[in-house]
């Protein structure tokens, strides 16, 4: 596969024209949009968007109105990456019977955690495994906020939702969150990577060279949503950082399996003292607040033993240890 | 236009529909197996493996996901078809309102055969009668041939700019889809030139222009979005308004077919068999109106008046024409090969029963379900229909208006 050498500079991505506009209806803050953006600058061409239901779908198109400056389809809530399988035949043919005006069109799907590690994933593993070429983007922000903040399989552990609410004997959810890109990974897919929209730059060109790669791509994006993590919508970036800075959410890619991380991660691995503790990054979000009741105390202690575990696991991937 | 130079072929509903759409310059295939529909999967596979055809065929890991892509094929501006029966469809459901909600003319062929639970493979029409209101049009062919010409068909009425519908073939489990028969076959490029190439009704677009209505990073317009109560209902009036529309385009392709093929099922919509002086008549989709002819014309040999009225549609219903034809029928069976559990009989009885209601003189109406699960249909099962129905005429009485055909009791 070939990396792209594009490094984007502030002044070209704010002279692009806006593909995904204002205008739409999400929620002041909002991480997904801003992802959406974001990938939506990395563009290279003529490209086709389909997403997934959820909140990104639903506050982007309401009829007859539409933030997509794209040729863009909706059709269900478990099968974005079937939506792309079809665009994607449906090109190629054209293009073979000569009935397609472009020599190249990029396909990206967006969807978010519900759509992807929960409802959608046997459609996204059924797609990558056939090898459609095209750009999955996942908009993570850990649970289904479009229907009111109920848990998914991406909700992480200890965090309350409307259906793993905490309650007076029960923590918020007891499961730990899916790892949905190393999933992907072990799909032999030729690119995955992981992001933050606190990092635009390195977002930016992960999304072009999946976008580049030939065959199927997987974006993971982490999207801080302030209605559903409860915390005040000036603090989106902040917390997206965070996230990245306490190794909750380490940045990433691997390029035909191979495991590298990313710049904004590789210093936490080459000077571990600057990690950051995992019960700052809690204490900012409500969704957490129970945790911090003596009763539920211990609860942050698993999160940061299971932040250190897969922390350690993603560096032996990478070939970096913690001592090296 | 004469009737075009064919060759006969012997081959099975299932392998009838694969060459239908080979014929037919379809661009995407996106398919699950599922018996008794897996011929027609296979059958497409091999001709691409081959290099028989341009289609890019998708053997996708659901039919969920199979109905989505041709769905999104479509609206990328592709020619698009697939094939399922039973659970296959029955996971699609949610997607066929997708289909035609978002203007989709997808071909769908279904093998039709029984649900689970208990699970069963052969023949019955509960799978697709139970996707009546889906706003597919729904074409149900009585043999092979039919098939196969249906088939061609469809991709024309579906693609019709006033239409703009997707259609199912609904051809019967085994009896048709894996029982060889002489099939009748136009020349591809016959076939080419009928079904040509697809065209696409002009919308309002982004920039309040009027761009053609498929995903065209030229031309960008939104497919899918939300549409809330200030809007959805129009949009549902609209395909309701395009299924009226229907009856008369698919009559018009039906005759334009015709006379290339030489072939013609009553008048597109609906087949009178020996109607026009009938007392006594069954109504019926399928292949089981084959059998029925036999047992009309036995029974015509003894000098009773009966009839047979097939529906080669049942969406859109042919409301008009259904009762033009039974005008002069007295008794009148109706044949359900599916049952609404707690209602009243099955759906193509209530759909009769109500065709009936503005009639000028009203029929007994009495309503058999038979052959669930694949339960053999034979000619003397169907005699004893009509021997109920002399009865019924004679003493304009029925004893019981939903029966059970060919049960154990
Ligand atoms: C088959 C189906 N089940 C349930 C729903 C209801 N539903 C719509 S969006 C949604 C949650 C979406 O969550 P996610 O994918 O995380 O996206 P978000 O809203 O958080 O952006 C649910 C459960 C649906 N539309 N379709
Ligand atoms: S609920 Fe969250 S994800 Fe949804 S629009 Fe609001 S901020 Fe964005
Ligand atoms: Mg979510």
């Amino acid at each position: 596969m070939t990396t792209t050498s594009w490094k984007p500079t502030a002044k070209e991505i704010v002279e692009k024209a806006e593909l995904f506009t204002s205008g739409h209806r999400a929620c002041a803050g909002c991480g997904p949009a801003i992802a959406l953006r974001q990938v939506m600058k990395a563009t290279r061409g003529p490209t086709i968007v389909t997403n997934a239901t959820g909140c990104m779908e639903v506050v982007s198109t309401i009829y007859p109105y539409t933030a997509w400056k794209v040729p863009w389809i909706h059709t269900a809530f478990e099968n974005v990456a079937a939506n792309a399988s079809g665009i994607e035949a449906a090109l190629k043919a054209m293009k073979r019977k000569g009935r397609l005006a472009h020599e190249n069109i990029d396909v990206i799907a967006f969807a978010g955690d519900g759509g992807t590690f929960d409802i959608g994933i046997q459609a996204l593993s059924g797609a990558v495994e056939r090898g459609h070429d095209f750009l999955y983007v996942l908009y993570d922000n850990e649970a289904y906020m479009n229907t009111g903040i109920q848990r998914s399989g991406s909700t992480p552990h200890g965090a309350s939702t409307t259906t793993s609410p905490a309650g007076r004997v029960i923590p918020g959810k007891l499961q730990y969150k899916k790892p949905i890109a190393d999933i992907m990974v072990a799909h032999e897919i030729p690119y995955v990577a992981t992001a933050s929209i606190a990092y635009w730059q390195d977002l930016l060109v992960k999304a072009r060279r999946g976008l580049e790669t030939e065959g199927p791509a997987f974006m993971h994006i982490f999207t801080p949503c302030p209605r559903g993590w409860r915390y005040d919508t000036s603090k989106t970036i902040e917390i997206a950082r965070l996230g990245v800075e306490t190794c909750i959410f380490p940045l990433w890619e691997t390029i035909d399996g191979e495991y590298n991380l990313s710049p904004q991660s590789k210093i936490f691995a080459l000077k571990p003292e600057r990690k950051k503790k995992i019960s700052g990054y809690l204490k900012m979000q409500r969704r957490f607040k129970h945790l911090f009741r003596p009763k539920f105390k211990h609860v942050i202690d698993e999160i940061q033993h299971r932040v250190d575990e897969r922390w350690n696991r993603l560096l032996k991937r990478c070939n970096m240890t913690q001592s090296d | 236009m004469a009737v075009a130079q064919q060759k006969t072929l012997a081959m099975n509903g299932d392998e009838a529909v694969a060459l239908a759409v080979k014929q037919s310059d379809v661009d995407v295939v996106a398919a699950y197996p599922i018996t008794p529909q897996t011929i027609i999967v296979e059958r497409l596979s091999e001709y691409v493996a081959n290099g028989e055809v341009e289609t890019e065929f998708v053997c996708t890991e659901s039919e969920h996901s199979a109905l989505t892509a041709c769905l999104a094929a479509s609206a990328t501006g592709a020619r698009t078809f697939t094939a399922s029966a039973s659970a296959g469809l029955a996971l699609m459901h949610e997607i066929l309102y997708v289909t035609s909600g978002c203007r989709a003319p997808v071909v769908m062929a279904i093998a039709n055969r029984a649900l689970s639970a208990p699970i069963n493979i052969h023949c019955d029409h509960s799978d697709s009668m139970v996707e009546r209101d889906s706003c597919w049009i729904q074409i149900y062919a009585e043999n092979s041939q039919e098939t196969y010409d249906s088939m061609i068909q469809s991709f024309r009425i579906a693609e019709h700019l006033q239409v703009l519908l997707p259609v199912m073939v609904c051809l019967d489990a085994f009896v048709l889809s894996h029982t060889l028969e002489n099939v009748q076959i136009l020349a591809d490029e016959t076939v080419r030139k009928f079904v040509g190439v697809r065209q696409f009704p002009l919308v309002m677009g982004h920039e309040g222009k009027e761009v053609p209505f498929k995903l065209d990073p030229n031309n960008p317009i939104t497919m899918g979005p939300l549409d809330l109560h200030d809007y959805y209902f129009e949009h549902k009036r609209q395909q309701e308004e395009a299924m009226k529309i229907a009856p008369r385009i698919i009559k018009e392709i039906h005759e334009e077919f015709s006379r290339i093929s030489g072939r013609k099922y009553g008048n597109g919509l609906i087949e009178a068999y020996r109607l026009e002086d009938a007392d006594i008549a069954t109504v019926c989709v399928g292949s089981t109106a084959g059998t029925t002819k036999t047992v009309v014309d036995h029974l015509r040999t003894k000098g009773t008046k009966a009839g047979l009225l097939r529906l080669r549609t049942f969406r859109p219903l042919p409301l008009t024409e259904i009762m033009g034809a039974l005008e002069n029928v007295k008794a009148l069976a109706i044949m359900d090969r599916s049952n609404s559990f707690g209602g009243s009989g099955g759906p193509i009885y209530h759909e009769i029963r109500h065709s009936m209601y503005d009639a000028p003189t009203h029929p007994h109406i009495v309503n058999y379900i038979y052959g669930l699960g694949g339960r053999d249909m034979p000619p003397t099962t169907i005699l004893n229909i009509y021997k109920d129905l002399q009865e019924i005429l004679q003493t304009k009485k029925v004893k019981r208006d939903v029966q059970f055909a060919g049960v154990r009791q």
